[in-house]
């Protein structure tokens, strides 16, 4: 999950539309590229995220004799950069995408199956196999794994005498009771985009709810538990307006004693003095039940490259050996997130038990596109019209849910 | 024999030049225009049928593999028509275009002619006034975005200072607002064009008509409407039509503002075309809407050419 903010960066191109793309793409096909070298297209355009990646791709690459040259692009800007490269036939050796993404290429039939790469997953968790998944066969690989989880103020729960909340009425209890002054008990993400969307799911899904029918009525239940929080002035009503950059900000400048957020946002805060921080798991409509967050992650694919088997044989090998145990666990504690191989995963808990509550998500975390595949993106939309309309007050949840389910099946 | 020809030869010479002439000089007009026009055919006029094409075609990522996008018929059109989120857009397009433009002409002709005055400072704060539009779109609507916070906004802190508002006004989070929101900080934004363009406009206009009025004794209102307005009628045709153009399309500024929220209230035709083709990569779907806005900004074009055209033939 990235902030939407990333997203601004390419709107002009909206209006230019794809068949300005498609000329653009055809101009620029590349010269035949070195076959020692494995190209890669991502989204690390940070600086230090570049490097970390670039160090574990030459750790891999080294032996096998082969280079990797990384081509990075904003987080948004992947999958239509991917589509480019795809028209003019010069897609990378390794496509790294973004898991909610990947249903849209893999029904192309434009990836090669894992298993075609000589890829053997079976000693990875089931939910990021599901993550890398489309109709029943896997397509992408995730190193590693994240989730959402409950960060909250050590100082002001301590302050107050309470405890992390497990459970929703002992949230709003919770949050009631640490809004004071400038400070709001809760921050989340309802902001109208993926963010937003993110953050609902866990508490739709622990409800029982299915993003398959959003109008079976389960949700109603998540979505008044949003809107008590902000009715009570647990939660700022600005939420609709935040994205998860926003909550981080919030609860950083003291302004939320709890937050709804993901290890991504690990070392801004621990780049804090001020903030006391900890980590609990997400709570749950009823004690004793499985908290059911979403999973989210990059995947790494391999574009069918029919000219040159050999390039793809490359890029599986890559991907074997990033994917080894020790590389996993220590990508997984660079990027705070949890690595997907079980023994990779249980090494990573015991190192850091501080993000053990992440790892224990992870456990229970659903794909957003194991059951709608490609018709996820329209269903967010449909869910973030949904709570954002109830949590402005245009409508009950119980509408809000119906239109969702209306919007989300229209034209089929 | 001696006497017939060099009439002849005069009528064959004087049938041919001029046609041999005229060929050339077409071919040089042509040969000059050229650039400009392959420029344009490739430039607008292939993107331009391509998305029209689109818009009747299955236009999705397989078709960038596989190169094939069948054609549909008027199945995007009827999907994009059966999304309640159409009408919603398409008149929150309308109701924030003629807000912005009506806020930005209006306070954009007020500054300019109150800056045709000379006095102290004002070649320095008619530089200050144009900061607005030196700031990029997308660092601008960020910048808004925390003056509008209800909770610490700046805006909200001034009024509550000012008694004018007690639980701080919801900018950006209440449907109902959001919008006028929006169309305020693109007012905001939008006033030094107007500004610099009327200005120059006035400055156009002889000092003599001036004197003449005050010679006559018209009043200040008098003189506006009989001098300033009509003399300024085809700048300001330029400034409307201009003003039009980019504010229908707009994208940038809601998306980093509002991001089309909350609960759709920002969505415009333009939010609404790059979601459908870049979120939800339809771009079939996607081009359908682009079609419309083009449509839409085509009939103003059209009009706009025939009142220049209109203005040209009356000599003004």
């Amino acid at each position: 999950m990235r902030t939407s903010l990333g997203r601004i960066t390419s709107p002009a191109a909206a209006l230019t539309l794809a068949g300005a793309m498609v000329a653009l793409g055809l101009t620029a096909c590349a010269a035949e590229p070195d076959p020692d070298t494995v190209t890669v297209l991502n989204s690390a355009t940070d600086t230090a995220e570049h490097e970390a990646n670039q160090d574990f791709f030459d750790r891999c690459a080294e032996p096998l004799g082969l280079k990797v040259e990384q081509i990075s692009v904003p987080a948004d800007q992947v999958a239509s950069k991917a589509l480019r490269m795809a028209s003019s036939d010069s897609l990378p050796d390794i496509l790294e995408l973004d898991g909610s993404e990947l249903p849209q290429f893999a029904e192309t039939g434009g990836l090669r199956p894992l298993a075609d790469v000589g890829l053997d997953t079976s000693e990875f968790s089931d939910s990021s196999r599901l993550l890398g998944s489309f109709d029943g066969t896997e397509y992408g690989v995730a190193r590693s794994v994240n989730s959402l989880a409950l960060i909250y103020n050590k100082d002001m729960l301590a302050d107050a005498g309470l405890e992390p909340p497990t459970t929703w009425d002992e949230l709003r209890t919770t949050a009631a009771a640490l809004t004071q002054g400038d400070t709001y008990g809760m921050a989340f993400s309802a902001g109208p985009n993926a963010d937003g969307v993110y953050q609902f799911l866990p508490f739709f899904w622990s409800a029982g709810a299915d993003e398959a029918h959003l109008d079976d009525n389960a949700g109603v239940a998540a979505l008044q538990l949003w809107k008590d929080l902000v009715e009570d002035g647990s939660a700022s009503r600005s939420v609709v307006n935040w994205n998860q950059q926003d909550v981080n900000d919030q609860f950083i400048a003291g302004r939320a004693a709890m937050m709804i957020n993901g290890p991504w946002q690990v070392p801004v805060l621990s780049a804090q003095d001020d903030v006391d921080w900890a980590v609990a798991s997400i709570p749950v409509p009823e004690a004793g039940q499985d908290p059911v967050p979403p999973i989210g992650g990059t995947v790494m694919t391999v574009p069918k490259n029919d000219d040159h088997p050999e390039r793809e044989d490359n890029a599986g090998r890559i991907l074997e050996c990033l994917n080894s145990a020790d590389n996993q666990l220590a990508w997984g504690e660079r990027v705070n997130n949890v690595p997907t191989r079980a023994d990779a995963a249980q090494a990573y808990r015991e190192a850091n038990p501080e993000l053990a509550p992440f790892a224990d998500l992870v456990e229970t975390a659903r794909s957003r596109t194991a059951q709608v595949g490609t018709r996820w993106p329209v269903i967010q939309d449909a869910l973030a019209g949904a709570f954002q309309s109830v949590l402005t007050g245009r409508s009950s949840p119980e509408d809000a849910l119906g239109s969702a389910q209306r919007q989300a099946t229209a034209g089929e | 024999m001696t006497t017939t020809t060099p009439p002849a030869r005069t009528t064959a010479a004087r049938e041919t030049r001029p046609r041999r002439g005229s060929g050339r000089r077409r071919l040089y007009q042509w040969l000059f225009v050229a650039p400009a026009l392959v420029y344009l055919l490739a430039f607008f006029g292939y993107p331009l049928v391509r998305n029209v094409l689109m818009s009747f075609q299955e236009f999705t990522p397989t078709t960038y593999f596989t190169g094939e996008s069948p054609f549909n018929g008027l199945e995007n059109w009827r999907r994009v028509f059966d999304n309640e989120l159409f009408g919603d857009a398409l008149w929150q397009t309308i109701l924030f275009t003629v807000g912005s433009l009506v806020g930005q002409f209006a306070i954009g002709l007020g500054l300019a002619v109150f800056f045709s005055r000379r006095f102290h400072l004002s070649g320095v704060i008619r530089a200050v006034l144009l900061l607005p539009w030196l700031v990029p779109m997308v660092v601008s609507a960020v910048v808004w975005r925390r003056i509008m916070d209800q909770d610490h906004g700046i805006l909200n802190s001034f009024l509550e200072t000012l008694h004018l508002s007690q639980d701080g006004v919801s900018w950006l989070s209440s449907p109902s607002v959001a919008l006028l929101s929006a169309i305020l900080v693109n007012i905001w934004i939008g006033i030094p064009f107007n500004m610099v363009i009327l200005y120059g406009g006035l400055q156009e206009i002889p000092r003599e008509l001036y004197e003449a009025a005050s010679l006559d004794g018209a009043s200040p209102w008098r003189t506006f409407r009989s001098i300033t307005l009509p003399m300024l009628r085809p700048v300001v045709t330029v400034v409307l039509v201009l003003g039009f153009m980019s504010t229908i399309k707009i994208l940038d500024l809601i998306l980093a503002l509002t991001g089309g929220g909350p609960a759709d209230s920002t969505q415009t035709l333009g939010t609404l075309t790059y979601q459908l083709s870049f979120m939800q990569l339809d771009f079939g779907q996607g081009a359908v809407v682009g079609n419309v806005l083009i449509l839409i900004s085509a009939v103003f074009a059209v009009l706009y050419l025939r009142v220049n055209r209109a203005d040209t033939v009356k000599g003004k």
